[in-house]
């Protein structure tokens, strides 16, 4: 009696996310974001690049197809591939849309960035390619 | 960082994400894997590729883009490091790291933007 209270911690492995599938998943979706922010620093040097002239912009482009960046575009390309389809699955619990007293079902919302998914990435290969 | 910040990067993480979800793919596959293989090599000619990112929708675009998918890593980074090597989420270092970088990255997309 009178002693001080110390609340019950349970101890977490230092690892805790390894071993369990449904855990690791969940990592590897978090993680998913180093490859949008690996990218979009990719982008920012791309325009630093073009901004110092025609050489560097090469000498960029030369960088970017060595085999080292070939398979770090592979893997981010599948980080990137892995964000969209969780970041679609989740987007219909993260936000209610409602038509007067009806809600939209999940997988409308779900079809619906789908959509905008191809058409935006249709529109960007096109201006790329073409613009 | 305050309390009262961490709404505004949860918004910026949030649109962020749904920004990189839905373009980010395409971007990687035109200028990473398509450039390797040589798919997208003469539409990466620099003349071309300078006339796009100049132009004026081209700069916000990009900015936009950059901006976006940086402050998205930057917020669910911060809770990646705290949860996967049990640190604090509010501990400085995690913070200044995660959005201190984020907010650098963003100014430097806005200089190389203006100035191309």
């Amino acid at each position: 009696m009178g002693e001080t209270m110390i609340p019950y911690r349970r101890p977490v492995r230092f690892a805790w996310w390894w071993g369990r599938r449904a855990y690791t998943l969940f990592v590897v979706r978090e993680l998913t974001s180093v490859f949008v922010g690996a990218y979009a620093v990719l982008l920012l040097l791309l325009v630093r690049r073009l901004g110092q002239g025609r050489e560097a912009y090469d000498a960029y482009l030369h960088f970017l197809t060595t085999p080292q960046m070939t398979i770090f575009h592979l893997v981010a390309l599948a980080g990137a591939l892995y964000h969209s389809v969780t970041w679609f699955a989740l987007a219909p619990k993260a936000m209610a849309v409602r038509v007067g007293e009806r809600r939209i079902p999940e997988p409308v919302i779900t079809a619906a960035a789908y959509a905008v998914w191809v058409v935006a990435s249709v529109g960007v290969a096109w201006i790329v390619l073409r613009g | 960082m305050r309390r009262s910040t961490e709404p505004l990067w949860w918004l910026l993480f949030a649109i962020g994400g749904a920004v990189a979800a839905v373009l980010m793919p395409v971007h990687i596959l035109l200028g990473g894997v398509g450039l390797a293989a040589g798919w997208t090599r003469d539409a990466f000619a620099y003349d071309r590729i300078l006339a796009l990112a100049s132009h004026p929708l081209g700069r916000l675009y990009l900015f936009v883009l950059i901006a976006l998918s940086l402050l998205h890593w930057a917020h669910r980074f911060r809770y990646t490091l705290a949860e996967g090597l049990h640190l604090k989420a509010s501990w400085l270092p995690v913070e200044v790291g995660t959005y201190g970088t984020a907010v650098v990255g963003v100014a430097l997309a806005a200089l190389a933007l203006i100035r191309l």
